[in-house]
């Protein structure tokens, strides 16, 4: 059994000019002791997706789902009080801000035991004890000291240390990184991300790691789902991914990394994705793909089973894209 | 710290002087002075009119009475009541604690009502409680406070007879030497039975008089506080660990909603005092608001000069020590200075 396991999620939110649809239909799957890749642009729902699934959305949303099961657990039937026993305790998320994420009003320490307080039958020595414990595992250094340190006088990679800290601090099953190296220096975020995958090999924990970076990705996940506009538009092993990608957007992506690029120029993909009001009928990826056909623009792609789950009606395989009329009559 | 408080209390000396000269002159801008007031319908003749102007200086120029009153106020002394011959610091002082007993409760009650009601609305945003509180609270902002105040009496007191009408205790059955001038405390000391709910039945209508504006301002500025915060990731982190709402609520948004809110309780103290003019007119609440009304009738020139520094001083003061608490609040504060 998966641990978390999520089928046709979508997510919408009321504006004022009617519904936004800023998750469409995702599926995908964690199972315990792995890592997980969630890659895209801004605005891809990559965030979106994984905060319903914490229930942490604003009272705006509308999430509907086919399945959102957690060890079998049914996450949108439950009530609201049996949810929160599970929310922190066994999965726990950390954010992109590390500075803005932790409460300015109160101590390191009050903000690291208020998890083990709330979910763990746990006295205060031992709350306290636990807490210098998690400091020295997410290598802060003087961790008794620091406990009585407010978060402004803390740089920002030793917030997201804490932050860190906070989230494993319930021993969670699984744990949700949202782009956690985002705001920090290039030399932290290797170390942040060092540790965190370290944390998950020794506690077993299945990772789930948002990021936009095809770098980060290769460095960490074991599988990949790429999201573009909402929708997943192709999942793989990371080998796979990078060896032979299927979707025109993640064939991409890759290109514009500049390890790959061969050419004077970094290749980027024109335009940007699509908002509330400039949805595309068919294929979402069609106005910046550089194979898109008629088809394509009138038709909605179908998910390439064999392939990756590519959403394209002319996926790649090595390079090729199958069943493509040729870039001239495409045009 | 030491040092800021010293900068701050040398700010307030130019505020200081500009308000001394400033209701100097207006006072004397009202017509009539004390002795043309007293004088009544038989008249005075003109040379005892003179002879009288003239021993209590107001035939001097008018900066020369400036000047020996600023000198005066420099050496501690606030000048003696035209009318009643008893120096203005001893009676500001005596009536003083019936204005501020009144002004706490009325504090109070703004603030036991207002945060909550706030915090409520701003949880339930765009919901009928927020809306109709909101509403409310608009309409608490505007009501003038006499109105209001006379409406109570007219429902309250006159038509369902809850609550007295005037005063601070029922003088008649109760009697009791004042101690603290605080009649809540003196009336528990005395040991009458039956004494302390009386001064709390008196204080109920004047309380919500002077409390409604306060109540209303605390009551938006929170929401709106609130409704800004909630937004924050730190509340999103603080429900992402499964906390109740109650805590994620009351414990860590409202510590960060709180703080504009303290800055509008501290400026409502000096609305406060300037409210309780009218409300303890319209209650006889025997205060410095209605001696200083009282006052300008008489064209008491020392009684209003030195009843309206000595608010202004504790308008500052407080304003001052609400400054102070910020750092309570907010440790960043704390540790900039």
């Amino acid at each position: 059994m998966s641990l978390l396991e999520i089928q046709n999620l979508t997510v919408e939110f009321k504006t004022g000019s009617g519904w936004f649809r800023a998750v469409d239909g995702v599926s995908f799957t964690v199972d315990a002791r792995e890592v997980l890749a969630i890659v895209g642009e801004s605005g891809s729902g990559k965030s979106v997706s994984m905060l319903a699934v914490m229930g942490l959305l604003p009272w705006t949303a509308k999430v509907t789902a086919d399945r959102m099961h957690f060890e079998g657990r049914d996450l949108l039937g439950m009530g609201k009080a049996e949810r929160r026993k599970i929310i922190g305790k066994d999965i726990a998320m950390i954010f992109q801000e590390p500075m803005s994420s932790l409460n300015p009003c109160f101590k390191v320490g009050y903000q690291l035991t208020e998890a083990l307080k709330t979910h763990m039958n746990m006295d205060k020595a031992q709350r306290n004890a636990r807490a210098v414990e998690l400091l020295r595992q997410v290598g802060i250094p003087a961790p008794e000291t620091r406990l009585n340190s407010y978060p402004h006088q803390l740089s920002g990679g030793m917030n997201q240390r804490v932050m860190i800290a906070m989230a494993i601090s319930c021993n969670p099953k699984l744990l949700i990184a949202d782009e956690p190296t985002t705001a920090l220096d290039v030399t932290i975020q290797a170390q942040i991300l060092d540790l965190l995958l370290k944390i998950q090999r020794d506690t077993g924990m299945g990772l789930v790691l948002i990021t936009h970076s095809m770098g980060v990705v290769a460095e960490t996940a074991e599988r990949v789902s790429v999201q573009y506009a909402g929708q997943k538009v192709e999942e793989q092993p990371v080998k796979g991914l990078f060896k032979d990608p299927h979707h025109p957007y993640t064939a991409a992506l890759l290109a514009a990394l500049p390890e790959r690029a061969h050419m004077k120029r970094l290749p980027s993909i024109p335009g940007m994705v699509p908002g509330q009001f400039d949805r595309p009928q068919g294929c979402l990826f069609s106005p910046r793909c550089a194979y898109a056909t008629q088809l394509c623009r009138t038709q909605v792609p179908p998910q390439q089973k064999d392939l990756g789950n590519a959403l394209c009606h002319y996926p790649l395989k090595d390079g090729v894209a199958l069943g493509h009329p040729g870039k001239e009559k495409a045009a | 710290m030491f040092r800021f408080l010293l900068r701050r209390l040398a700010l307030t000396v130019p505020t200081f002087l500009a308000l001394m000269f400033v209701t100097f002159m207006m006072i004397r801008l009202v017509p009539g002075d004390p002795i043309e007031v007293r004088r009544g319908e038989r008249g005075i003749s003109p040379e005892r009119l003179a002879e009288l102007r003239h021993e209590m200086g107001l035939d001097q120029p008018i900066l020369k009475q400036f000047a020996d009153y600023a000198w005066g106020l420099l050496h501690g002394d606030f000048g003696v009541s035209i009318i009643t011959k008893n120096p203005v610091l001893q009676e500001f002082l005596t009536l003083f604690p019936a204005t501020v007993e009144l002004s706490i409760c009325a504090l109070l009650f703004a603030i036991l009502i207002g945060v909550p009601a706030g915090v409520i609305a701003a949880s339930r945003r765009g919901g009928v409680y927020d809306q109709s509180l909101m509403g409310l609270a608009l309409t608490g902002y505007s009501m003038p406070i006499f109105w209001w105040g006379l409406i109570l009496i007219l429902v309250m007191s006159n038509t369902l007879g809850l609550t007295p009408v005037s005063g601070r205790v029922d003088l008649i059955n109760y009697y009791y030497p004042s101690v603290t001038g605080f009649m809540l405390i003196d009336s528990l000391l005395s040991g009458e039975k039956g004494a302390f709910l009386d001064a709390v039945r008196h204080l109920i209508l004047p309380t919500i008089v002077l409390g409604t504006v306060p109540l209303a301002v605390i009551a938006r500025m929170t929401r709106s506080s609130m409704l800004e915060v909630l937004e924050e990731d730190y509340v999103r982190t603080a429900r992402a660990k499964g906390l109740a709402p109650y805590r994620v609520i009351g414990i860590h948004a409202l510590r960060n909603a709180l703080i504009p809110v303290v800055t509008v309780i501290g400026l409502s103290v000096g609305s406060l005092l300037a409210g309780a003019v009218l409300t303890e007119t319209i209650f006889s609440w025997p205060g410095v608001g209605k001696w200083l009304i009282e006052s300008i009738g008489r064209r008491d020139y020392p009684a209003l000069q030195g009843g309206i520094m000595l608010i202004s001083s504790i308008v500052i003061v407080v304003n001052l020590l609400v400054d102070l608490t910020y750092g309570l609040i907010n440790p960043r504060i704390r540790h900039a200075r």
